[in-house]
């Protein structure tokens, strides 16, 4: 695929090399070296076969969802040049969206939180996806014709518009026409229940005591279940995407990422073109939505659609490289692995097998104490904070990515701007002759 | 491009004109429906009034942020979204100053310069405000500038000044890193509690008619530090040497360094310029709300965007007005929507903003 400038193949022995070509190879040998980690430091730490699985089931929960998320990011900005910095509020907007329309309605409600409108699960999915997509709409429309930052700009807004709005009292709980539903404000709403989790509590419920009966815990069934569907979204995803950019519906989106202009001249309507593909991307977001932040844990609140959450999901597109899939979920798998879940696993090694004494609940405490020769408060103050240094490290990441090697590890985009610099690779065909390969062409 | 989709008839009057004449109707209406409002005592005019000058000094504060961004969107081409993570950090070094001079001797200095993290010094007991410690506020508020200076010019070196060539997305990218960085080594330091800062300064109660409107001391000097940077500003750009050079490396760069402008050394002196100004916008909003938090500037920064888009990319004063708008709009539209919609409103009117004249609405591109 790109051959002379991936920075893994470049590094192989030859043979390896070869089947490195592969996609299927990159994004599973990549899985298997972090699985083969976190196996490691589950060793190290004595888990016992659960406790095993059940780090293993966390980081494919968390590679699976921030995959999707990716894909569409990487359809988004990889291949039609969209600068969508709004992800979490196409989410919101989907798992919002059902939630309220699937809530039981007033008078007949089991649990005495907030009201809905009663409808079936599978009728509020299908009407969260439409919602997403038509908030994509309606934000890309007027849109499109910006510039890159301003149109980054407006959809970082318009999330935030989204969980202000989420967020703001005056929805918590409202009557319209005899109807009464809300948001939940700020504390939140409870969701509705995880269909497979249901499953294997009633027809499922031999499986979970055969499993049991093997001396395991009945919640590994459910969980690894749950995270099996969800990889079928992914797959799903996936293959969309693959197929969207490969037909010539993609060719296009990728010529206009490349010279917008151009692509008009050949008398392609980019703008209908970029709505449709950004569309897509939304629905899919608002899907996820549904089943990442709605189905998983059965409560949603505002806080956790924050900006934050999309910078991460941007930065597992950039390591990997946008415009190539494959590059998006094997940075997805590093990122996941490494930066955001990395951290904690050290700190539990560190916590494990390094004796340190003392407390430090404070920075000027850990610093009174390195002053006074004791470095143990420091060091513990730093594991304290790992939440806090993992974004340190997510930020630091992205900077060196786009100072070394702006294009990812797989990216197909040669560089972030939006036209192909050709002076340069003309620089380059001069400098090495005929021998030289060519850079930055198609995936497919 | 234009030529090939342009199919409107000649009947349909000319798009700009159409929408100016919406807006300034939809802004009639608004008039017209406040003016109703308070004569039909609806509305009281201390409310009104309150609103107005809440409005105006957070519309200050905004457009003392924005200054520097614009400067720098312009300069670089870049939207640097590290800028509000600017405000942040030098908010946080220059109160933490000012704890220092005002609580030396009776505290731990170590604690008084981390603000009591971790309950260990309370702002009552220091009782730091604008007229019980003067001295102290003006020597945090120098030091905040002084600290959004070398931050800006820290990070110039060690992160765009090698991407100059790069697109303008990959350092739009590259700032978020930076301001992800920022945000969150603050939070390594200070947690991610609210610390509350000041105790009640001297206020003048305005008596109106339905109440009375506070105007604090704070909110004194925020006007006064306000004006007197944008003054100091203006100045530079017309006055000095270096002022003639931004303004010709903003009009046309290239033409510029043709000319013999040291380029490098004026997109140096602009982040120390734009940092500055960052760094007294961060010591006076947390002033002015009187507490501080590590999302301080991140909550601000689209705000300060919508000023700076509202005002034109690269126009000093455009910023500063584009500023006092939005702190306008985002407090007088409290007349109908509810406060928690404040910032939402302010977003909103940037998308139109953006939407209907990308080039700001006093148009233009001067400096």
């Amino acid at each position: 695929m790109s051959g002379a400038t991936d920075p893994i193949a470049s590094r192989l022995p030859d043979p390896l090399a070869g089947y490195w070509e592969r996609d299927i190879v990159k994004i599973f040998g990549t899985l298997g070296v972090v699985y083969a980690l976190y196996l490691f430091v589950g060793f190290l730490l004595g888990y016992d076969l659960f406790g095993q699985l059940n780090s293993l089931r966390r980081l494919t929960f968390l590679v699976v969802v921030y995959g999707i998320a990716a894909l569409v990011v990487n359809l988004h900005w990889g291949y039609s040049g969209l600068f969508n910095i709004g992800v979490v509020g196409f989410m919101a907007i989907g798992v919002y969206t059902a939630t309220i329309l699937s809530r039981p309605v007033a008078g007949q409600n089991p649990t005495g939180s907030l009201p809905g409108f009663g409808v079936p699960l599978a009728l509020a999915v299908v009407a969260g996806i439409l919602a997403a997509a038509a908030a994509g709409y309606v934000a890309a429309l007027p849109s499109l014709r910006l510039r890159d930052d301003y149109f980054a700009i407006v959809t970082l807004a318009f999330a935030e518009i989204v969980r202000i709005t989420f967020k703001s009292s005056e929805l918590q709980e409202v009557t319209v026409f005899g109807w009464t539903f809300g948001t939940g404000g700020g504390r939140g709403i409870r969701t509705f229940s995880n269909p497979v989790r249901d499953f294997f509590e009633t027809t499922g419920q031999p499986l979970v005591a055969a499993v049991e009966s093997l001396g395991l815990d009945g919640q590994v069934v459910t969980d690894w279940a749950f995270v099996f569907v969800l990889l079928a979204i992914l797959v799903g995803t996936y293959w969309l995407i693959a197929r969207l950019s490969a037909s010539p519906f993609g060719r296009v989106l990728k010529g206009i990422r490349d010279d917008e202009e151009a692509t008009q001249s050949l008398a392609k309507r980019t703008s209908s073109f970029k709505i449709r593909a950004f569309v897509i991307g939304c629905a899919i977001l608002g899907l996820l939505g549904i089943v990442w932040q709605g189905a998983s844990s059965g409560y949603i609140t505002p806080g956790r659609f924050l900006p934050e959450l999309t910078f991460f999901i941007w930065i597992a597109v950039i390591i990997g490289g946008a415009g190539s899939n494959t590059g998006t979920v094997v940075g997805t798998i590093l990122f996941v692995g490494l930066v955001l879940e990395g951290p904690a696993q050290v700190r539990r090694v560190v916590d494990e097998f390094v004796g340190l004494s003392g407390t430090a609940p404070t920075f000027p405490d850990a610093l009174g104490a390195l002053g006074g020769g004791n470095v143990d408060p420091i060091l513990l103050y730093v594991f304290d904070q790992t939440s806090a240094l993992r974004v340190v490290l997510t930020g630091l990441v992205l900077i060196w990515l786009l100072k070394r090697r702006p294009q990812g590890l797989l990216g197909d985009r040669r560089e972030v701007a939006s036209s192909i610099d050709l002076e340069e690779r003309v620089e380059k065909r001069r400098q090495s002759g005929s021998e030289a390969t060519p850079q930055g062409g198609d995936a497919d | 491009m234009a030529l090939l989709r342009d199919k409107t008839p000649d009947w349909v009057p000319d798009r700009a004109r159409v929408r100016t004449a919406l807006f300034v109707a939809v802004l009639a209406l608004l008039l017209f429906d406040v003016l109703r409002r308070l004569l039909g005592e609806s509305l009281a005019p201390s409310l009104l009034t309150g609103y107005l000058w809440n409005g105006l000094v957070f519309g200050l504060v905004i457009g003392l942020a924005g200054v520097g961004l614009s400067l720098t969107y312009d300069l670089l081409g870049f939207a640097n979204f590290a800028h509000g993570d600017y405000i942040s950090v030098s908010a946080f070094v220059g109160w933490g100053s000012t704890y220092l001079v005002a609580g030396f001797g009776d505290f731990d200095p170590l604690n008084l310069l981390f603000l009591g993290v971790g309950d260990t010094v309370f702002p009552r007991d220091v009782g730091v405000s604008v007229t019980n410690t003067p001295v102290a506020v003006l020597v945090g508020l120098v030091i905040a500038a002084v600290g959004g200076a070398a931050v800006a010019l820290l990070f110039d070196r060690f992160v765009y000044r090698s991407m100059r060539k790069s697109g303008a997305i990959a350092l739009l990218i590259a700032s978020v890193g930076v301001a992800f960085t920022l945000r969150f080594m603050l939070v390594f330091l200070f947690t991610q509690d609210t610390f509350g800062l000041t105790v009640s300064a001297w206020a003048y109660e305005l008596s109106l008619p339905g109440g009375t409107v506070n105007v604090s001391a704070p909110e004194l000097l925020l006007v006064t530090v306000a004006v007197v940077s944008m003054v100091s500003v203006h100045l530079l750009l017309t006055r000095t040497k270096l002022g003639k050079a931004m303004r010709a490396m903003s009009a046309n760069r290239d033409l510029a360094r043709v000319t013999g402008i040291p380029s490098e050394r004026v997109v140096t002196a602009t982040w120390l310029v734009g940092g500055a100004l960052a760094g007294l916008a961060g010591f006076m909003i947390a002033l002015f709300q009187g507490t501080i938090n590590y999302q301080l500037g991140w909550t601000l920064l689209l705000l300060v965007f919508a000023g700076v888009i509202m005002g034109g990319i690269g126009s000093v004063y455009g910023a500063i007005a584009g500023g006092v708008l939005i702190g306008l709009v985002t407090r007088v539209s409290q007349v109908w929507i509810p406060a928690s919609f404040a910032e939402a409103v302010g977003f909103a009117v940037m998308i139109a903003v953006l939407l209907t004249r990308p080039s700001g609405i006093f148009g233009g591109d001067s400096l």
